[in-house]
C-alpha cells in the first residue's frame, strides 16, 4: 500500500500498518492498518467523526492505551525510535520528552490538587533534571510563551481557579515545557467557547512556527483542520480513507466520505435549507463490513466496493484515496465545476 | 485559610451548646430514678426529698440545665451518685485509657486498611484486590464482641500468650508503656482495629480506583511521570476524603466501644458509660456523654481544617 509520503526523507513519525484491537467479544477494531509519515515541523490534521479512531491513533503514539485490553500491531516510529518496543523508563522518557500531548478537556486532564506551576515544573524536573527553582523559572517562562497574562501569579493557581481558555493555555505550556519534537493535539479546542477556540488555534499555529515541532492535530471540525494543517488525513471507521495537502483535499476530495463531510459544512449554506448530511451512521467497530466500510452509506456504492483489499487511487505527491471510484469521482467534480 | 479556620472554630460554639442540651435532655428523658440505686428500699419520704435537694433534682429542668452547664464550663461535672467521686476525674481517667486503646487500634486499622485499600484499588480486579476486599468485608461484618471473645479463647485461654482482661498491674489509672502493661493492650486493640480497617480499606479502594479512571492520570503518564510519580498524585487526590472517613472512625473509637471494653474489662469511656447506665448514675452519664461529644466536635473541626488545607477546591466555600 502506498503510504502517505511526506516530502522529507527522514520522517519524524513513521507509522506503518498500524492496527489497534480492543479486547471484547467480538473484538473492537478501533484502528485498521493506518500508515503515514510526518516530517519534522509538519502539521498533519486527522479529520473524522467521533469513534473513527483518530484519538486512539494519537494515544498509540504515546502508548497511553490500557495495555491489558489492547493489542497493537504494525510499526510506530517516532524520531527513529520504535515506540511499540519501549518499556519502563525509556517509555516515560519518550512521553513528554520526545512527544507530548494536549488533551481535549483541560479541566479533566490537569490534576485538580496541584498548582499549574507544580505540574509544569514536575515535568521539567523529570525530563531535564532541573532543580526545583530552575524548573519553576521554566514554568513561568512557558506561561509567558503561551501568553497567559500575569503569569507569575497564575503559577500558583489551581486549575479550578482559571477559565477554560487559560487552562488550555496552561495545558499547552505543560506539553511544550520540555521542547518535544512532536506535539499531539487531541481536539484541543472542542471543549472551549467559540471565541476562545480561535485564540487557542492561532496560538498553536504561532507556537508551531516559532518552535518548529511536528504536530498531529486531531479534530472533527473541518474549519479547524484547515486552519492549522499542512496536510489532511480523513479517517473513517478506523482507516485513513483519503490524504493529501489541505488544498487538494478541500478543492478536490476524491472519497465520497470526504465529499460528504465538506458538503455538511455550515459555511455558505443558505438559512432554512437542509444541510447535505451524510445519511446513516458509521458501522460498529466490532463488526466492520468486508471491503469499504463506508459502502453501506455511500450513494456511489457498487459491487466492487465489497472486495478486499480495496484499490487505492494515487494522485501523486502523497495524495491518495481508498475508493474504487476515486478517479471518476474526481472527473465528476471537474465536470460540475466547469458547468 | 486563617479566616476559614477562625470561622470554622466559631461555628463549633453553637454546635457545642446544642450538643450539651441534647446530652442533658437525653439523660432526663430516659426512664429510671437515679436515687433508687443509692437509697434503701424503705427510705422515708423526707430522706428522699433531702437527697433530691442535695443533687438538685427538685428544681425545674431549665434551672438544672443552666446550673449544670455553668459548672461544666468551669470543669466541674458534679459528683457521681454511685461512688461520690467527682465525675470530671472519673471521665478524664477513662478518656485517657480509651485514648490509649483507640489510638493504638486506629494506627493498626488505618495502616492496614489504607494499605489494603490502596493495593486493591491500584490492582483492581486482580487476586490481590479480591483478597483485600474479602478481608475488608469480613472486617466490617464480623460482630466485634464475638471476635473479642474468640481472641480471648484462642490467645488467653488456649495458648496462654496474653492476658484476657484489665489494663495491667496499674489498674485503671496508672498506665505505663512497658510490656507489663502493653500485653493487656494487644487483644482489645487488635479487636477494635478490625472495624476501621474494613471501612478505611473499602473507602480507599473506591477512591483510588476512581482516581485512576480519571483523565488527568492519563495526563500524568503522557508527560512522562514514572509510576511512583503518578502514585504521589493519586495519594494526594485521595487524601482529603480518606482523611474525613478516618476522622469519623477515630471519633467513634474514642467514644469507646462499650462492647469491646466490656468484653476485655478495659477501664475506658465505654466501660464507664455501661456502668453509669446500669446504675442510673445521671451526673456520670451526662458528664461522660458530654466529654465524648466534645471530643467528636473537636475532631470534626480538625478533620475539616486538614481536609481544606489538602484540597484547594474546598477553600472557596
Amino acid at each position: 500500500m502506498t503510504p502517505f509520503r511526506s516530502p522529507n526523507d527522514t520522517p519524524l513519525v513513521r507509522v506503518r500498518d498500524l492496527s489497534v484491537r480492543f479486547a471484547g467479544t467480538p473484538p473492537v477494531h478501533a484502528v485498521n492498518s493506518v500508515s503515514f509519515d510526518l516530517a519534522p515541523g509538519e502539521v498533519l490534521g486527522i479529520l473524522g467523526e467521533s469513534g473513527s479512531g483518530k484519538s486512539v491513533t494519537l494515544k498509540t503514539l504515546l502508548r497511553l492505551l490500557p495495555e491489558r485490553k489492547t493489542r497493537i500491531t504494525g510499526q510506530v516510529e517516532v524520531d527513529g525510535q520504535d515506540v511499540l518496543a519501549l518499556q519502563g523508563r525509556a517509555l516515560a522518557d519518550h512521553r513528554g520528552g520526545v512527544a507530548s500531548m494536549i488533551f481535549q478537556d483541560p479541566s479533566l486532564a490537569l490534576d485538580p490538587v496541584y498548582t499549574i506551576g507544580q505540574q509544569i515544573a514536575e515535568t521539567v524536573i523529570r525530563h531535564d533534571g532541573l532543580s526545583k527553582s530552575d524548573a519553576m523559572a521554566r514554568a513561568l517562562e512557558m506561561l509567558e510563551i503561551v501568553r497567559i497574562p500575569s503569569a507569575k501569579r497564575r503559577l500558583a493557581n489551581y486549575p479550578h481557579e482559571m477559565s477554560g481558555g487559560m487552562r488550555q493555555r496552561a495545558m499547552i505550556a505543560l506539553a511544550l515545557a520540555c521542547r518535544p519534537k512532536l506535539l499531539l493535539a487531541d481536539e484541543p479546542t472542542t471543549a472551549l467557547d467559540a471565541t476562545v477556540q480561535i485564540q487557542i488555534l492561532l496560538l498553536l499555529r504561532d507556537l508551531q512556527k516559532e518552535l518548529g515541532m511536528g504536530v498531529i492535530f486531531v479534530t472533527h471540525d473541518i474549519g479547524v483542520a484547515v486552519e492549522v494543517s499542512d496536510r489532511l488525513a480523513v479517517m473513517y471507521a478506523g482507516s485513513f480513507v483519503e490524504t493529501g495537502s489541505v488544498k487538494d483535499v478541500i478543492r478536490d476530495a476524491r472519497h465520497p466520505y470526504s465529499k460528504g463531510l465538506l458538503a455538511a459544512n455550515l459555511v455558505g449554506a443558505a438559512p432554512g435549507t437542509r444541510l447535505d448530511a451524510v445519511p446513516g451512521a458509521p458501522p460498529p467497530l466490532n463488526a466492520l463490513p468486508e471491503g469499504c466500510s463506508f459502502a453501506p452509506r455511500c450513494a456511489h456504492a457498487e459491487t466492487a466496493c465489497s472486495m478486499s483489499p480495496l484499490p487505492i487511487w494515487n494522485g501523486g505527491n502523497g495524495r491518495w484515496a481508498r475508493c474504487v471510484q476515486a478517479s471518476c469521482l474526481g472527473a465528476l467534480a471537474d465536470a460540475e465545476s466547469t458547468s | 485559610m486563617l479566616s476559614f479556620i477562625l470561622r470554622r472554630v466559631f461555628y463549633t460554639v453553637p454546635i457545642m451548646l446544642g450538643v450539651s442540651l441534647v446530652c442533658f435532655a437525653l439523660v432526663h428523658i430516659s426512664p429510671g430514678d437515679p436515687l433508687v440505686s443509692i437509697l434503701p428500699p424503705d427510705a422515708s419520704v423526707e430522706l428522699q426529698e433531702q437527697m433530691m435537694a442535695i443533687y438538685g433534682f427538685d428544681r425545674s429542668y431549665p434551672e438544672q440545665f443552666l446550673r449544670w452547664l455553668g459548672l461544666a464550663l468551669q470543669g466541674d461535672l458534679g459528683n457521681s451518685i454511685a461512688t461520690g467521686r467527682p465525675v470530671a476525674s472519673e471521665v478524664f481517667n477513662a478518656v485517657g485509657n480509651t485514648l490509649i486503646l483507640a489510638v493504638t487500634a486506629t494506627i493498626i486499622g488505618f495502616t492496614l486498611g489504607g494499605l489494603f485499600g490502596f493495593v486493591a484499588g491500584y490492582f483492581r480486579d486482580s487476586w490481590i484486590d479480591k483478597l483485600a476486599t474479602a478481608i475488608s468485608v469480613i472486617g466490617v461484618s464480623v460482630p466485634h464482641y464475638w471476635l473479642g471473645m474468640v481472641m480471648v479463647i484462642i490467645f488467653s485461654v488456649e495458648l496462654r500468650w496474653l492476658p484476657a482482661t484489665g489494663a495491667g498491674p496499674g489498674g485503671s489509672s496508672q498506665w505505663v508503656w512497658d510490656w507489663e502493661h502493653m500485653q493487656y493492650l494487644i487483644l482489645p486493640a487488635v479487636t477494635m482495629s478490625v472495624i476501621p480497617m474494613g471501612i478505611v480499606a473499602r473507602t480507599v479502594r473506591a477512591l483510588v480506583a476512581d482516581i485512576l479512571q480519571q483523565e488527568f492520570v492519563s495526563g500524568l503518564r503522557a508527560k512522562g511521570l514514572l509510576d511512583r510519580g503518578v502514585l504521589a498524585h493519586v495519594i494526594k487526590n485521595a487524601a482529603p476524603t480518606a482523611l474525613a472517613v478516618m476522622g469519623l472512625q477515630l471519633g467513634y473509637l474514642l467514644g469507646g466501644s462499650i462492647l469491646i471494653e466490656t468484653v476485655f474489662s478495659w477501664p475506658g469511656t465505654g466501660f464507664l458509660l455501661g456502668q453509669a447506665i446500669f446504675q442510673r448514675d445521671l451526673p456520670l452519664l451526662q458528664g461522660t456523654i458530654l466529654v465524648l461529644a466534645m471530643f467528636f466536635v473537636v475532631l470534626n473541626l480538625l478533620v475539616d481544617v486538614a481536609q481544606t488545607s489538602l484540597d484547594p477546591r474546598l477553600q472557596r466555600g
